[in-house]
Formats: structure tokens, sequence, C-alpha cells
């Protein structure tokens, strides 16, 4: 994991950290040591001294149960998943069922399984056992069926972890351990092992396609480090351990990532730095003619390998921004009028050149762009710049980037930062939103009025009930947002499918669009029956950052007021749960004409809230309606 | 290296690895002297010598260590054979 920086001292530090008195900051030590290189026995040690911190002192941490149902052993990839956890926000609560008794637990309601109620199941399956009935002899056709068989076998599984226990399902992909019969031939022989494995791997991914669920890619990891790092012939003989001990920590650092990813916590924006970093070189100091940029200079190659691997993230829904010590003039003019640049200014949401500290100029970018500080990463060849960034802002990731330039793009892609769990046409056109944002920014600061604004931007929400076409979407949204997110609560697609299916419920979704564009599906509400009659609750809705400020929370409250009341609703009730992220909208639901309730007994900071439906009078918003 | 060297490779890596920082392995160490040295932390001990001293102990090995000293000696004749 060569993008986290090396440890230092690391004995040294997990003493102090173990005998900090104070829970917070001991947490923050060792979620420090989370974010350096480790090997399998620090990990160990590590893990074993984040054991120490009982749950209920595990503030920040987004707290997740994960069962592991595998056919080999898997104990020793433990330390390095809760590790891999505590290095993205999460505190992992694991557990392994019987050995090789996957089946039954998940069937056996009273099995251990079922009372750990796992939120999220890791299905680990041997592809020995997999492809045990397919004969060298087989034919393609032969191979498929019985290949579909183990697939279909796999989806029943997963049907009922979904089903039954309400859990997300990661499957791993099949390590193709077996043995070459054939050579390069083996790719023509549909039965022979190597080719049945990687066959099956592709079924794997369809049906993981289509049933929604999340892979974990053991298969491409071994062939990014090779097999011999991730299995070991000798281990797997000695203890049946299909991953290599020395795997365990990348291993754990795959599965935290597509747990984080459910989760929100994946990175959102890209923050680079220019000179050295984009190209090579310093523009203030060789001009725009001297930079080292482009074809047909080794160097300037692997500058323009860095920015042609910007564009796709761009081009996938990652937001660019730039953080780099120069004269603001100079560095966009290398934008403006280098030939050879790949990015160009428009890409850029938000871009800040200047001689103050990087560490604020990424507070202002993620206040700029109404992300948060840990959305970010810092790209920055400067190893001094890099380690000012660690130390103020802990929050923000900074790869670790090698001397040489050649390795870049690799140790960004590597880190794995931008982990999707879905590509929606949303993600497609963030890019354009975000450019369509600063317009009207710069057009609102022009016209200095906000309603004057508002009322010239020809706004019009399209709307109705969560369709099937919307839940990726729906779910997506309902994961990734943490600030107009009143009650933090987390659903994967399956249960806002069920929540949609269900009668007594209201699932909206909300498009915003105007002049300027189309902002995509931006907001979503989840009503549900409350205690007593005639009671719905919000158990849930978000709203993308983007559209905050455009009055679309009055919009959307006046047509779910409708819906309320179409259903037969007299009082609908809220409660705002406070989370290191929701502050903004705290007084959301007075601005909408609630009335507060008396406090819950639950979460502190908690507050309740009730509007009577006849007593509403819908708000009036420069927002026209279109229902869908 | 020496074989005392060695050894105390391997109780910092025992000690490490069961948290037991008095462990101090001798050459006629049996695994049952040793609290909670259980086959699964052999293992894991067994993988964290290997890449502590980038040496590879090979299944047969692995299986026929009756005591430390023998785990020296291994560990030995790996670093002493060519490469």
């Amino acid at each position: 994991m060569q993008w986290l920086p090396a440890a230092v001292n690391f004995r040294e530090t997990l003493r102090a950290a173990q005998s900090d008195p104070a829970w917070p900051s001991r947490l923050a030590r060792l979620a420090g040591l989370s974010r350096q290189r480790l090997g399998y026995l620090e990990v160990i040690q590590l893990d074993r001294a984040l054991a120490a911190v009982p749950a209920d002192a595990r503030t920040g941490l987004t707290p997740v149960r994960l069962a592991v149902l595998a056919s080999s052993t898997v104990d020793h990839l433990l330390p390095g998943i809760r590790i891999a956890g505590l290095r993205r926000g999460l505190s992992v609560e694991t557990h392994i069922g019987t050995y090789g008794q996957y089946r039954q637990d998940l069937l056996d309601p009273s099995s251990s399984l079922h009372g750990f109620r796992p939120q999220v199941i890791l299905f680990a399956i041997a592809a020995r056992e997999a492809i045990a009935s397919i004969d060298v002899t087989a034919s393609s056709e032969e191979t498929d069926r019985r290949l579909d068989q183990t697939v279909d076998d796999l989806r029943s599984l997963w049907r009922e972890a979904r089903g039954t226990l309400k859990a997300t399902v990661i499957q791993q992909t099949f390590l193709n351990t077996a043995k070459s019969l054939f050579g390069s031939y083996e790719r023509l022989v549909p039965g022979a092992p190597l080719q049945a494995i990687h066959r099956l791997n592709e079924r794997l991914a369809r049906a993981a396609a289509a049933d929604g669920v999340a892979l974990l890619d053991v298969a491409y990891a071994s062939e990014r480090q090779g097999l011999d790092f991730w299995f070991d012939e000798t281990r797997w003989l000695q203890g049946k351990l299909e991953i290599a001990p020395q795997a365990a920590p990348l291993y754990g650092e795959w599965l935290a990532r597509i747990v984080a990813a459910q989760r929100g916590l994946s990175k959102k924006c890209l923050v680079l730095d220019l000179d050295n970093t984009l190209w090579g070189g310093v523009v203030g100091d060789d001009g725009i003619d001297g930079i080292v940029l482009g074809e047909g200079n080794p160097t300037g190659e692997a500058h323009l390998a860095l920015q042609r691997y910007a564009k796709h993230l761009k081009e996938r829904g990652i937001v660019l921004a730039v953080c780099s010590k120069n004269d603001p003039k100079i560095a966009e003019e290398a934008f403006a009028g280098h030939p050879e640049m790949v990015l160009r200014r428009s890409d850029i949401a938000c871009f800040v050149a200047n001689w103050e500290p990087k560490s604020g100029n990424l507070r202002r970018i993620a206040a700029e762009l109404n992300l948060g500080l840990d959305s970010l990463v810092f790209v920055d060849d400067n190893p001094a710049e890099r380690a000012a960034v660690r130390g103020e802002l802990p929050m923000v990731a900074v790869p670790e980037l090698p001397e040489d330039v050649a390795g870049y793009t690799r140790c960004v892609a590597d880190a794995g930062y931008f982990e999707a769990v879905a590509f929606t046409a949303e993600d497609q056109q963030r890019a354009e939103q975000y450019a369509a944002n600063a317009s009207r920014d710069a057009e609102m600061r022009s016209s200095g009025n906000l309603q004057d604004f508002l009322a010239g931007l020809s706004m019009t929400v399209s709307f109705g009930a969560v369709r099937d076409v919307d839940l990726a979407r729906v779910a997506q949204l309902i994961n990734k947002t943490n600030q107009f997110n009143p009650t933090t609560r987390r659903y994967s697609p399956e249960e806002v499918k069920a929540l949609c299916a269900d009668p007594a419920c209201i699932a909206l979704q909300f498009r915003l669009l105007d002049r300027l564009g189309d902002n995509g599906l931006v907001s979503a509400m989840i009503l549900r029956p409350g205690a007593g009659s005639g009671i719905l609750c919000v158990d849930t809705w978000v709203m993308s950052c983007r559209v905050f400020g455009r009055e679309l929370e009055f919009e959307a409250m006046n047509i779910a007021v409708e819906a309320a009341r179409a259903l037969g609703a007299r009082t609908l009730h809220a409660e705002y749960i406070p989370s290191p992220k929701n502050g903004v909208i705290q007084d959301l639901y007075a601005n909408l004409g609630f009335q507060p309730l008396p406090a819950p007994q639950a979460a502190a900071g908690s507050t309740n809230w009730q509007l009577p439906l006849d007593e509403y009078r819908p708000r009036s918003t420069h927002i026209a309606r279109s229902p869908q | 290296m020496t074989d005392q060297e060695i050894l105390d490779t391997l109780s910092r890596t025992l000690g490490d690895l069961l948290a037991d920082d008095s462990i101090a392995l001798q050459m006629t160490t049996r695994r049952s002297d040793v609290p909670g040295w259980d086959s699964f932390s052999y293992i894991n001990f067994i993988a964290a010598v290997e890449m502590e001293l980038g040496i590879r102990f090979g299944v047969a090995d692995v299986e026929s260590f009756e005591n430390v000293g023998a785990i020296v000696r291994r560990i030995q004749a790996l670093k002493s054979a060519p490469k």
C-alpha cells in the first residue's frame, strides 16, 4: 500500500496511544496510525489496541456489522478489515460463520449469524469447490451449464441474505489458483480449470450486475499485485488460508473501500497541485513555454498521463480542483495557453492559486464546493506540503507519491479513493452540473439580489413516486448525503424498493431543472406511518448540496404535504438527529413551519417536530411544477 | 545472524503477536510452554517471521518444528542457503 506514508516509530506511537486516557484522542491517534503503511504484524497490534476502545467511545466512526461467510480460513483477515475500516471512518464489528457451514448458518434462524444481525454479508468462496464438478473434457455448453448452476446457487444465497437478514451483499470474485494444463492454449479449452474459473468470474459479474450485488474483486487484485502475493500454497496446505497473510492488510483495504462507498464515505473531489504535479517545472519561473508537458518527452508524457487520468475521473463524476502556490494569473494562463494541456480550465470546479498555506486553501475549496474536508484527495509532488496538510487536516487523503513521476498516476489509482457502488446518469453529468453551479454563483454575485436571481433561473421541479428506474440513484443519494440529511438513515436499494412498494409509505423523488441545465434527481423523501392514526413520519429526506438555497426544500414539502393528505394523513412528524455534518439544516423544520414536540429520550441534541396538515399553508417559491 | 539474534527476533515477533512483552524464547521452548501460542497464532507467527526475515519455510518444515531451537536451526540453514 505504497500510497500510504511509511510508519515512523510504530511501536512507540502505538504505546503512547494505548496509554492515552481520553478515548477521543486515543481513537484519533489510532486512526492516525491506520493511515500509515503497516505490515501484517503491525496491523494485528493496532487492531488489538482498537479493540480496547469500547463501542460507545468510538464517536465519529460509522458502525458496521460485517459477517464473512467463507469456505476457507478467514480469521487472519479480520484485523486488516477492521483497521482498513478505521482508516475510512468505520467501526467494523466482524462475525465469521461456522467453517464451511455458511449455507446452514444462513438458513437457520437460530444461528449465531442471525443473532449477529449483520448489515453486510461477504461471501468468500474458494474456486476449487465451485468448479469441482467440471471435467476438463467438458464442452463449452456443459461447462457453462455447470457454471450457471454455481452462480444460481450463489444468487439464492444472496436472496436469503438480503431477504431474511436484510443485509447488503458483497460477493468475492474467485481467486484463480488453478494451474495451467495447456499453456497458452488454455483459453481455448472451456473445461480446463484455469479457464473455467475465468468464465465463472465473468458469469458472476453479470449476475452481480443484475442483482445489484457488490463485488470484491480479488481476482483483479491478484492480477494487479500478482497471484503469488495473494495466494500462498504453503499457508493453504497448513491452515486452509485462501488469502495469504501478507495480503491481509490489502484485502481489508479493498473490502473496507466497498463498505465505506456504500455508506457515502468515498472521496468526491481530486485536488491537484500544479508545478511538478500536473506538469514538469515551475510555470512562474520557467514560463508557459518552459514547462515540461506533452508527447515526445518521457517526463512530459508522465505528467500528461496524470492529467488524462484526472480527466477520466471527472468524466465518471469526480470533482476536480486546483490548489497551487502560484500567481493565479500565470497559473490560469498555463491552462489556456499551453497546447498540450489535457485538462481545461472548465474541468476545474474550484481553482485556488496563491501563496497561502495549502491547508487553508483546502478548507476554502471544500467550503466553495460545499463538500466535507474528508471528501478531498490532495495530490502534491512536494513531500513537505503533503506532510503539512496531513498534520493540519488529517481527514484529507494525501497519497504518498513516489519519487518517479512515472508512478504518480498508478499511485493515485491504487489508493482506491473513489470506490463506487453505482454509476448513474447523475454521476456522468456531475461535472457539467458543477460547472453550471459555478456560473449560477457568478450570476448571483453579479445580480446581488437573491429573489431576482432565483426568479431569473426559471426553475422547474419534476417529481413523482420513486420508480424502479430511480432506485439506484435514490439509494445512492440516501447513502451519500451527509449534509441535508436530518436523520442520516441509510438504506440499501432493496430496502428502498420495499419501502416504495409499501402502500402505507410515500417515497418521492425530485429533479430540479433550470435555465442552465438539468440538475438531475437531487432529492428524495420517504414518509412512513407513525405511532397513532393519521400520522406520517419523515423517515428520510435527503437533498444534494448542489441545490442548497434554491427553495427546493419548500416546494418539496408543499408536494409532500399534498401526497400525505391524499393518503389520509392529518399530521406529519419529523425528527432532526444531529450528526457531524448536518448542522446546516438544524433549523430546517422550524423554517418549514413545523412545531416543536417534547424532546425524546433518544440521542442527545435530537429534536422532534410536528406539522398539523390542516394548518399548513403552502410556501410560495420560484419553482414551477412538472408532475411526472 | 547469531542464534541469540534470531531468538530475540522470534521473541519480539511472538511478543507482538500475543501482546506479551515478557516472552523470552529459549532453544528448548516448546509451543505448549507459551500461554496463548495456539495453532492459529502459530500460523500467524510463522507468516510474520517469514516476512520479518525474508525467508520461506517449506510445508514440511512447519509441521516438524519440535521446539524453538529447531526453528532457529532451520532459519540458519535457509539464511545460509544460496539464493
